[in-house]
């Protein structure tokens, strides 16, 4: 292990599982247990998978006077979703914005619930983007709503269709949580904050407890014959089917959330009101549409095409796009790929060649997720965009 | 017939002037479950250190070189339909490609099976 990588608290549990372990973000971190990225990622598909993602940054902003107004109308200045209309317990995706309207990182907003933290604000950041998302946000909120960064806290996530059976014997409630919100409470003498999310487009939940809690509360869970360690390998694989953006490859600062496809995380109100950094691109690219946007891509043969792939307009040979994620998807059983194109090649069953080694490989525009979104929505709380 | 290993974990197998390439046993643990092999086109002339083929994993494409110079003579096209192969049989069905060899002498730079074996130890 590199001298200077930061390691989580699962460290040594990962190392007796038998994980590989190579550095991320900074950390040392599982790229895959004994049982491969394959089975991993297949298992997470069928039963349910147990991610460490403790790297990833957890802060929370508290208001002075105790109000989510105050504390929803400083981060609204920072990012496109409508922070404001949340409801106690609810949970949403958003980014981080610069002046361009490109994307700093992007984040799960939470509305926490719960005694004596009135209006706090919970934040999971990138791992990557975490000092410069903490500095952002002291630089830019204002003086009566405080940025507090836990050092102290773990994430895990437990992701797939078994997910709500395993969390459920610890914590009957979470059976009956609706995708996107979250729940406070303890399971044994460990307090946890549950969010029904993750990253995976299965149902799952992600876990957010102190760090000398996780240890236990990651055996408890792995107790269950459903559950399995799961490596960074497979989160990614699992992400890429599931049509999920990985910041720094399938979005970044030169992207905005409309070239991205992720103008469903940009409520109406807000949209319309604007009020967030690089609205007018935003708005303009809303009414008169981005100049590229992300697509799925499903190469015909059997090579994948990597991220930097360069993408070809069969009839003319010119350079259209470029893959931005690709790899081999386990439950497709063939590659995947997202990536950019110019707007007018952006329809589905569009023709392309992908440049792979030399070689015009024949793809087409696909639609996404590759593998259906499996997320627990009962029908009165689906939320409307 | 003897197996030489390169230190990038490809062997050579000959036998007569015909070498049979592919990658260690070792090798295909690192890179895991295997998706993909491209192979090259039968008749092509590889020097010693070309790309000879590319093989993926979930994650990721590694390239396969030549250990020795010679013309490609045929390739495993078994590969194709069933690259797992790769990881279930390496030193065996699990082959890439066959070439001439066209300089014996470049095969004493590479490792014989048991300095191979010494080598991957000093791994860890």
């Amino acid at each position: 292990m590199q001298a200077d990588l930061k390691t989580t608290s699962l460290n040594d549990t990962h190392i007796k599982l038998g994980a590989k372990m190579v550095p991320f973000a900074g950390y040392n971190m599982p790229v895959q247990y004994p049982m491969g990225v394959m089975q991993e990622h297949l298992w997470t598909r069928e039963r349910a998978g147990l991610f460490d993602v403790s790297h990833m940054g957890q802060c929370f902003l508290i208001p002075d006077d105790g109000k989510h107004e105050t504390a929803a109308r400083a981060l609204e200045m920072l990012v496109p979703a409508d922070i404001l209309n949340m409801k106690p317990h609810q949970q949403r995706y958003t980014q981080f914005l610069n002046k361009d309207g490109g994307i700093l990182d992007d984040l799960m907003v939470t509305r926490t619930a719960y005694e004596g933290h009135d209006g706090w604000l919970y934040l999971v950041v990138n791992a990557g983007c975490k000092d410069a998302d903490y500095a952002h946000l002291e630089k830019n909120l204002p003086p009566n709503v405080k940025l507090k960064v836990s050092e102290q806290l773990a994430l895990i996530a437990l992701q797939g269709p078994k997910a709500a059976s395993v969390l459920s014997k610890l914590v009957p409630q979470v059976s009956s949580m609706p995708f996107m919100t979250y729940y406070a409470t303890k399971i044994a003498d460990m307090m946890v904050h549950i969010s029904r999310s993750g990253y995976t487009g299965e149902d799952g939940f992600e876990i957010s407890v102190h760090d000398k809690d996780v240890v236990k509360l990651w055996n408890m869970l792995l107790e269950n014959p459903d559950v399995k360690p799961i490596g960074l390998g497979a989160r990614d694989s699992l992400r890429l089917e599931a049509g999920l953006c990985l910041y720094g490859h399938d979005i970044d600062e030169t992207t905005s959330p409309v070239e991205a496809g992720l103008v469903w995380s940009m409520q109406k109100r807000r949209r319309i009101e604007g009020g967030f950094p690089g609205a007018a691109r935003i708005q303009k690219e809303l009414k008169d549409g981005a100049s590229r946007v992300r697509v799925g891509i499903q190469p015909e043969g059997r090579a994948p095409a990597r991220e930097g792939t360069e993408i070809v307009d069969p009839a003319t040979n010119k350079v259209i796009g470029k893959v931005t994620s690709g790899g081999f998807g386990p439950s497709i059983n063939g590659p995947v790929a997202m990536g950019y194109v110019e707007k007018d090649f952006a329809t589905n069953d569009t023709a392309l060649h992908l440049m792979v080694r030399g070689k015009a490989l024949p793809a087409k525009i696909a639609n996404m997720p590759f593998a259906p979104h499996r997320y627990f929505k009962p029908e009165k709380f689906k939320e409307s965009a | 017939m003897t197996t030489y290993f390169t230190k990038d974990h490809e062997y050579i197998r000959v036998s007569g002037d015909t070498g049979t390439i592919g990658i260690s046993d070792y090798a295909q643990a690192q890179l895991g479950d295997v998706v993909y092999v491209d192979l090259p086109a039968t008749g092509k002339t590889l020097k010693q250190g070309d790309e000879a083929a590319v093989v993926e994993s979930v994650k990721a494409a590694s390239e396969v070189y030549a250990p020795v110079s010679g013309e490609v003579v045929e390739v495993n096209s078994a590969l194709t339909d069933a690259p797992s192969t790769v990881n279930e049989s390496p030193l065996d069905k699990g082959w890439f490609l066959k070439i001439k060899v066209a300089n014996n002498n470049e095969l004493n730079e590479l490792m014989d099976e048991a300095a191979y074996q010494s080598y991957v130890k000093s791994l860890g």
